[in-house]
């Protein structure tokens, strides 16, 4: 407690005063880039590796001198229940996790200032998935985009596509078909259901529970097998496009979405069998890891992180898309923040998923599967044979893409991990000016300080593996 | 294996085979996860398609343990460093599979932040093709190597010893 | 926003165009403020898009938190490079009580690119700056640790600037053979 209101208070005003006798003019962000300069010039006759995997400016320093760093820390919560400060601050040690590390969930890197046991400050180093999305955006057309966007968070492909179409429709001003809606929030929630699952097998994972990885595999396996039928692909689909979705669901679908509910629901149930009683896995999520409403919305952390902090907030239920309204659902909240919290969330969650796609298989509408709008959507590919107009059209548009007026949109949807928001800036023409997404992800890793400073050590991995950071959204 | 002679008791083959044999049967992979790429490698490694019937699952998370390092996914700028060190730890003999386009040629990704393949890092044995590869290309990809190496010389990651 | 809500006590508003009470008492009394009404994909909500003067920048948005916009969501910078001012900044808050989200933003010149730092009124504005900074190269003076974020320290150049290109490089055919 005391400590993190010392470090929340103390670097700023020792930098002030540091500032000024030597260096007046500088900021401290000048100061920063300056350490860094001297530091690479520094290390010319030192291990030849170290100059290279080592990113200088973006590192934790000592407290003193990163204020930014201790500015994550956040509020203390009682789950700091190691807040008490044994050693002098000089006598702590800086470690580095990752960016290869088995339990970052990808290549995150962090650096873990210790206190024996106890993670005193946390800073986590990202970029390293920096895949350039948003500018290769800005070189691919309207239609081709899809196939970009869905790579960003590729364990929520449908997730992605349907922030990036709806985008480009409110710019377009097109409505779509109810059975292209439909079809995208069952694609969607199921997506859902697949990414949580993923999530369920890799907390287990990462806090021992070895089985429940097989299990988590074993049933996203089967959302896999809808999706490659549906899709032809089993992630990366680009199967959710301006206009509707590329194709129909196929034969049969009405039965594999029954089967795959009463498959991963049961699947749900043994997990909780499995683990909702047992006394490893409750010590290891209880109480860890706490993040408090106000941080939440503080950190802009959405999604299950926050719901099971009791933000109740849901954009399905807020600002509903694609007609989700229609649907019967619930939103579970959590109380305490916790690791375990989001545990409940995110079960809960798959079952209300599953609930929306057994609601559509009995309702949905009959109709076209994309808007019948030949600047948008290609024709029929029966046409192409008989019409010269089709021919055309169908040229056009994969040659030179779709036509967008000027404006700016920005549409969220309600992602496996917090709002999963696109921002198009247009021009005109068939390019965007500029996208920028505003991915969950990216928030959950700001906040996982928040979530560990004076915490154990091996907590770090059950807060880390409960805030279910993707790589690629976060780095893009 | 070579042939086995006529009176029981005996195995032949030749030093080179047998050392190869051994080597193909137990490549312990190093986990290099990267992208949406690592997520198809785990799903390799899971329940359903079971990499384990191939002597295979044991995915270390120590470079200095394994043998294969599996590239699966894109590397950036600020991995390619990274990517290298880790490779250079690795013990001999060693080998390193590409997984997914990104991996191979940078995918579909041509722009500042990716390196343009893996092989520009690091020596690619074995190339994966696909945008994920699926967990039968993967396998496909890993049964090749092991072929590969099955029928080649003794060799480390420099050239053959 | 909603449609309970009502859109006649517009009577304070000083800005023409503003049909909401929450957004109209953000800016109100900030010379130069212009809001946009925008749709979105549900029919029931729109998004208010409001334009401030860098000055004003961060007594808006800390207005805008004590008003109910207590979220932080986003923040974003775009180079619109022909069009002066050249760059724009905006920041993405929601108003979880009451339904509603507010982007605000400001333009920055080309050879002023600077736009005080929202750290202090939201913590989470932190790597989002470090973001902007990185790939557009917006200064946030005041920023604790304006370091790059995305790209490797020793990198030249904003990629996302309109004037820096995509960076792709030949397609190179290397030599191997396909198992068949
Ligand atoms: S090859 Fe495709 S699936 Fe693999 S990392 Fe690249 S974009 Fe992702």
């Amino acid at each position: 407690m005391t400590d993190t209101t010392d470090t929340e208070s103390a670097p700023v005003e020792e930098l002030e005063s540091d500032q000024d006798p030597s260096a007046p003019e500088m900021s401290v962000a000048d100061q920063r880039r300056a350490t860094h300069d001297m530091w690479v010039s520094g290390t010319e006759d030192t291990y030849p590796f170290a100059a290279a995997t080592d990113e200088g400016a973006q590192e934790m320093l000592p407290q003193a001198d990163d204020p930014g760093a201790s500015m994550q820390a956040g509020i203390a919560v009682d789950d700091d229940y190691t807040s008490e400060v044994l050693v002098d601050p000089d006598e702590r040690q800086i470690i580095n996790m990752g960016p290869q590390h088995p339990s970052t969930h990808g290549v995150l890197r962090l650096h873990l200032e210790l206190e024996g046991e106890t993670v005193r400050r946390v800073k986590p180093i990202i970029g390293y998935l920096h895949t350039g999305m948003e500018k290769t955006a800005e070189t691919l057309t309207y239609a081709q985009g899809g196939t970009n966007v869905t790579r960003m968070d590729y364990l929520a492909p449908f997730h992605n596509e349907l922030a990036y179409s709806l985008t480009v429709e409110q710019l377009l001003g097109l409505e779509v078909p109810a059975r292209a809606s439909a079809i995208r929030v069952l694609m969607t929630e199921l997506n859902r259901v697949a990414s949580h699952l993923l999530w369920a097998a890799t907390q287990g994972m990462d806090i021992g529970a070895l089985s429940m990885m097989i299990y988590g595999w074993r049933e996203r396996e089967i959302c896999l097998d809808f999706f490659e039928k549906t899709t032809g692909l089993r992630m990366n689909h680009n199967y959710i496009r301006p206009g509707g979705v590329a194709a129909d669901l196929p034969d049969g679908w009405q039965d594999d979405v029954t089967n795959l509910i009463a498959v991963v629901s049961a699947g749900i149930g043994e997990y909780e069998e499995l683990l909702n009683e047992n006394p490893i896995f409750l010590d290891r999520t209880m109480g860890v890891g706490v993040i408090t409403p106000q941080e939440c919305k503080e950190y802009g952390v959405t999604g299950p992180m926050a719901r099971a902090s009791g933000v109740d907030w849901d954009l399905r239920k807020a600002a509903p898309y694609c007609g989700i309204d229609q649907y019967d659902f619930d939103v579970p909240l959590g109380r305490h923040g916790d690791v375990h919290d989001r545990y409940t969330v995110r079960m809960e969650e798959m079952r209300q998923s599953l609930h929306i796609a057994g609601q559509i298989v009995e309702t949905i509408p009959s109709g076209d599967y994309r808007a019948e709008d030949r600047k948008v959507t290609p024709p029929p590919r029966k046409r192409i044979d008989e019409s010269m107009e089709a021919l055309i059209h169908h040229f056009k548009l994969f040659t030179e893409g779709i036509n967008v007026p000027e404006g700016t949109a920005y549409q969220s949807v309600e992602g496996p991990r917090g709002e999963l928001g696109c921002l198009i800036v247009s021009k005109g023409g068939t390019r965007p000016w500029r996208m920028h997404w505003r991915a969950p992800s990216f928030a959950a890793v700001q906040a996982l300080p928040v979530m560990m400073t004076d915490s154990l050590l091996a907590d770090v991995v059950a807060s880390l593996a409960s805030a279910d950071p993707v790589l690629g959204d976060v780095d893009r | 294996m070579a042939g086995v002679a006529a009176e029981p008791g005996f195995l032949m083959t030749t030093l080179e085979k047998g050392v190869n044999w051994a080597r193909t049967q137990s490549m312990w992979p190093a986990s290099f996860g990267l992208a949406c790429c690592a997520i198809e490698m785990m799903g390799t490694g899971a329940a359903h398609n079971d990499l384990a019937r191939f002597g295979m699952e044991v995915f270390r998370a120590s470079p200095r343990q394994a043998d294969l390092m599996i590239v699966a996914g894109r590397v950036s700028q600020k991995m390619a460093p990274v990517l290298r060190q880790v490779y250079d730890q690795m013990a001999e003999p060693k080998w390193v599979l590409s997984m997914g386009a990104c991996a191979s040629s940078g995918g579909m990704f041509n722009n500042y932040a990716l390196v343009q393949g893996v092989d520009q890092v690091v020596p690619v044995d074995m190339y994966v093709p696909g945008c994920p590869p699926g967990p039968q290309s993967l396998i496909h990809g890993i049964l090749s190597l092991q072929q590969l190496i099955m029928d080649g010389e003794i060799r480390n990651s420099t050239g053959v010893v | 926003m909603t449609g309970e809500m009502p859109t006649v006590e517009s009577d304070s508003s000083a800005v023409p165009g503003t049909e909401n009470d929450l957004v109209a008492s953000v800016i109100d009394g900030f010379d130069g403020a212009t809001v946009t009404e925008h749709a979105t994909a549900s029919s029931a909500t729109v998004y208010h898009q409001v334009s401030v003067s860098v000055d004003d920048w961060v007594s808006v948005v800390r207005k805008a938190k004590n008003a109910g916009f207590d979220a932080f969501v986003d923040l974003y910078a775009v180079d619109h490079f022909a069009q002066a001012p050249r760059y724009e900044v905006g920041v993405n808050l929601i108003s979880m009580e009451n339904n509603q989200r507010i982007i605000i933003s400001t333009r920055v010149p080309y050879d002023d690119a600077t736009v005080p730092t929202l750290t202090g009124v939201f913590v989470g504005a932190n790597f989002y700056e470090r973001e902007a900074y990185d790939l557009i190269g917006i200064d946030f003076p005041g920023h604790p640790d304006l370091t790059r974020i995305l790209l490797p320290d020793e990198w030249v150049g904003h990629p996302l600037r309109k004037d820096s290109s995509v960076g792709a490089i030949p397609v190179q055919f290397k030599a191997g053979s396909v198992d068949l």
